[in-house]
C-alpha cells in the first residue's frame, strides 16, 4: 500500500489530465460538503431548541392536583382535594429507582397580586415552598449567599432566597440583601442567598422573579398544613420516568381515594416524554441530513467510477503490455481500486476542510451579530467526520469496482493487437 | 526448452469457425533461434500468442523448460510469463509516460525486486542495448530503432527462458531492422532462446532455423546458415 511505485504511478495516471480529474473531484467535494453542512446545520437547530429546555433535569415529571371526575367509595365527582406529604412518603417507598421526589407548594404565579412588600417597595412574585433537592432538578446559580438546606427544613426557618429579578425590584443598587428582610403575605422572611437561572427565552426574566423558602416554613407560614400544591419527580440515570409515571399515579390515586379508570383526576406534565419527542425530532431531521447528502455524494461516486471507466479504457493497451510482462491481475485491480480511492478520499477530505471553515464561518457570525432564536452552535462532530471519511473510504471502493472488474477483463492478446 | 505436440485451435466468429492450427508438431532445443514464418492468416501470430501464454490451445501439449503448460487461471499466466517469457512486440508496446529506465524496470517491478536493485539491472540492459544516455527520455522523444532497443532490454530484464519477437522489425526501415536483428543475434550468442515471427524472407534467414507456416500447419522446418545481420550494418 505505501509503495513509493505504486503512488508515483497514481499521480501520474491522475494528473495526467488535470481538468477531467479536478471536475470529477469536485462532485465528491461537493456531495461531502453538503451532507457536512446539513448534519452542522441540524445540529445547531437541535443545540438552539434543547438549550430551550434550560438546565432543567429532563427525567422528570410534575404532578398537580385537579378535580376528580369519577365518583368513587362513596366521595361524590368533581371533587376537589390535594395531595399530602403521606403520598411523598409513599411514593418514596413503593416506587424504586426514583432520585429526587420534591414536593412543593407554590404562593402567588401568573398576573398575581402583589404579594411581597420591603420597605416602601412592593412586588408580585412566585413563592416557592421547597426542599433542598429541588436545586437539582431546577438548578440554578447561587449567587451569593446559600439555597435552603435540611436544618432549614427541621427548624422551620423563615429564610427565603431569592431571584436577582426580585432583588433589583426591591432593593437599591449596591444595597446588602444579604441578612435583610422582606414581608411575604405579612409573615417576615431573612434574605440567606440569591440565585440567578440561566436565561435561554421569554421565561428568563420569570425565573429570575421567584423566591424560594423551606417547605415546612410556607405549610406552617402559609396555612397549607399537610397539603401538597405539586410535586417534581426524577428518576435515577438509566430509567425513565415515562415508564414509572403509572405506578406513581397508580400509589397517589389508592391514596385519594381516586377512581382508578379517573385519567382526569391527577394532572401531569413528562418532560422526558416531551425530550424524547424533540430528541426523535432531531434523530429524524439527522436521517435526513445523512440521507440527502449521501444521495448527493452518490452522484459525485458515480462521477468517478465512470471517469475511472474512461481512463481503463484509455489504458487498455498499457494493460495490455502490463499484463504481458507478467503483472499479476490483482495488482491490476489493486491500482485501480486505489486510484479510485484517492481521488474520492482526497476530494472528499477537500469538502470536509471546506465544511468546516464554512461553518466555523457561520459562528463567527453568529456571535456577531448576537444570538439568533433557536440556533446555536452549528457543529458536526469528530465522530461524523470519522464516519464520513469511512464513507468515502467505501464510496471509493464501490467507485473503482467496477472499472477494475473491467480493467481485469481485458484480455492482454486483445490489448496488444496492431491496430 | 520447447516442446509441442498436436497443438490444435480455432476460433468462432459468428457462425463460422475458423480452424486456426491443425495439429502443430516441434521441438526448440536451449539456445535456438527460430524464424516462423507464414503469410497473413497462416497461424503464425496464433501460435506465438499460444506459446507467450496469452492464448491457450483447444487441444494439443506444450511443455516450456519441463513444465507443462495447461489449465492456466490469470493469476498462473501472469506468473509463468514473468519467470519464462520475454516479449518483444512489432508497435513496441513501451507505456508512454514511464521513461525507458522505468519501462525496462517493469517486469523486474512485478517480481517485488526492491527499487534500488531493479533499476540497477535496469540500467545494466539498457547498457548492453547501448541506450544508457537515453535512460530518463521518455518513448515518445526515441526513434523506433532506440524504442525497439528498450523493449528488447526490458524483455530481457527478467532473464527468460525464452524471447518471443512478435515481427520485431515490422515497422522499421531495413537499416534499423538489421541493426535490431544485430541486438537478437547477440543475445542468441549469449545462449538465449529466441523465437522470431516474422514474414520477412531476408530477417528470416538472420536466424539459425525456419519453420514455415501455412493454413495452420507445418510445410517446411530447415536449418539455414545464418547470415550476420552486422555485415549490413
Amino acid at each position: 500500500m505505501f509503495n513509493r511505485d505504486r503512488w508515483k504511478e497514481i499521480l501520474e495516471v491522475l494528473s495526467s489530465n488535470w481538468f477531467r480529474t479536478l471536475l470529477t473531484a469536485f462532485g465528491v467535494f461537493w456531495g461531502i460538503l453538503i451532507l457536512i453542512i446539513l448534519l452542522a446545520a441540524g445540529k445547531g437547530l437541535e443545540n438552539g431548541i434543547k438549550s430551550d429546555f434550560g438546565d432543567i433535569a429532563t427525567n422528570t415529571m410534575f404532578m398537580w392536583s385537579r378535580n376528580t371526575t369519577k365518583a368513587y367509595k362513596g366521595l361524590p365527582n368533581n371533587r376537589s382535594y390535594s395531595f399530602k406529604l403521606e403520598d411523598v412518603t409513599a411514593i418514596k417507598d413503593h416506587v424504586p429507582h426514583l432520585r429526587f421526589i420534591s414536593p412543593r407548594n407554590q404562593l402567588g404565579g401568573f398576573r398575581g397580586a402583589n404579594n411581597v412588600v420591603r420597605g416602601i417597595k412592593t412586588g408580585a412574585f412566585n413563592v416557592y415552598g421547597d426542599y433542598p433537592e429541588i436545586i437539582n432538578q431546577d438548578p440554578m446559580t447561587i449567587t451569593s449567599g446559600r439555597f435552603i438546606n435540611h436544618s432549614d427544613i427541621a427548624d422551620k426557618r423563615k429564610v427565603a432566597i431569592i431571584g436577582e429579578g426580585v432583588r433589583t425590584s426591591l432593593y437599591d443598587v449596591g444595597e446588602d440583601v444579604m441578612g435583610s428582610y422582606i414581608k411575604i403575605q405579612g409573615v417576615n422572611f431573612m434574605v440567606v442567598g440569591t440565585y440567578k437561572k440561566k436565561a435561554n427565552d421569554g421565561d428568563g426574566e420569570e425565573g429570575q422573579n421567584q423566591i424560594f423558602i423551606p417547605f415546612t416554613t410556607f405549610s406552617q407560614a402559609f396555612n397549607r398544613g399537610n397539603d401538597v400544591g405539586w410535586m417534581a419527580i426524577t428518576a435515577m440515570d438509566g430509567h425513565s420516568i415515562s415508564d414509572l409515571k403509572e405506578r406513581i399515579i397508580a400509589i397517589v390515586k389508592e391514596n385519594r381515594k381516586i377512581h382508578p379508570d379517573d385519567t382526569r383526576a391527577v394532572g401531569y406534565f413528562d418532560l422526558y416524554e416531551q425530550y424524547n419527542r424533540v430528541e426523535s425530532l432531531f434523530a429524524a431531521m439527522k436521517l435526513i441530513a445523512y440521507f440527502v447528502g449521501i444521495l448527493v455524494l452518490l452522484s459525485g461516486i458515480i462521477g468517478v467510477s465512470n471517469i475511472m471507466l474512461i481512463v481503463v479504457k484509455e489504458r487498455t493497451k498499457e494493460i495490455g503490455i502490463r499484463r504481458a510482462l507478467g503483472e499479476d491481475p490483482w495488482s491490476i485491480r489493486k491500482q485501480i481500486l486505489m486510484e479510485s480511492i484517492f481521488l474520492t478520499l482526497f476530494s472528499g477530505m477537500a469538502g470536509i476542510v471546506f465544511g468546516a471553515l464554512f461553518i466555523y464561518g457561520v459562528n463567527t457570525l453568529l456571535e456577531l451579530n448576537g444570538p439568533v432564536d433557536m440556533f446555536i452552535n452549528p457543529s458536526v462532530s469528530l465522530g461524523v467526520v470519522t464516519g464520513a471519511m469511512v464513507i468515502l473510504i467505501v464510496s471509493g471502493l464501490l467507485a473503482g469496482f467496477i472499472p477494475a472488474q473491467s480493467a481485469i477483463r481485458v484480455r492482454p492478446i486483445e490489448a496488444l493487437r496492431n491496430d | 526448452m520447447i516442446e509441442i505436440k498436436d497443438l490444435h485451435k480455432s476460433y468462432t466468429m459468428g457462425s463460422n469457425v475458423l480452424h486456426v492450427l491443425k495439429g502443430i508438431n516441434f521441438k526448440a532445443e536451449d539456445g535456438e533461434l527460430v524464424a516462423i514464418m507464414g503469410s497473413s492468416g497462416s497461424g503464425k501470430s496464433t501460435l506465438l500468442n499460444i506459446l507467450g501464454m496469452l492464448d491457450e490451445a483447444d487441444s494439443g501439449e506444450y511443455t516450456l523448460d519441463g513444465v507443462p503448460i495447461r489449465d492456466l487461471t490469470e493469476t498462473k499466466a501472469a506468473k509463468y510469463r514473468n519467470k519464462f517469457l520475454g516479449f518483444v512486440f512489432q508497435s513496441f508496446n513501451l507505456i508512454n509516460y514511464k521513461n525507458a529506465l522505468e519501462n525496462v524496470a517493469l517486469p523486474l517491478y512485478y517480481q517485488r525486486m526492491p527499487r534500488k536493485e531493479r533499476h540497477d539491472k535496469a540500467m545494466k540492459y539498457l547498457e548492453q542495448v547501448g541506450l544508457k544516455e537515453w535512460a530518463h527520455h521518455l518513448p515518445s522523444e526515441l526513434s523506433g530503432g532506440q524504442k525497439q532497443r528498450v523493449a528488447i532490454a526490458r524483455a530481457m530484464a527478467a532473464e527468460p527462458k525464452l524471447l518471443l519477437a512478435d515481427e520485431p522489425t515490422g515497422a522499421l526501415d531495413s537499416t534499423t531492422s538489421y541493426e535490431v536483428m544485430d541486438l537478437i543475434q547477440k543475445i542468441n550468442d549469449a545462449g538465449n532462446t529466441i523465437l522470431v515471427v516474422t514474414h520477412e524472407e531476408d530477417i528470416a534467414h538472420m536466424c539459425k532455423r525456419i519453420i514455415h507456416l501455412r493454413d495452420g500447419v507445418i510445410v517446411k522446418d530447415e536449418k539455414v546458415e545464418q547470415v550476420r545481420a552486422s555485415a549490413y550494418v
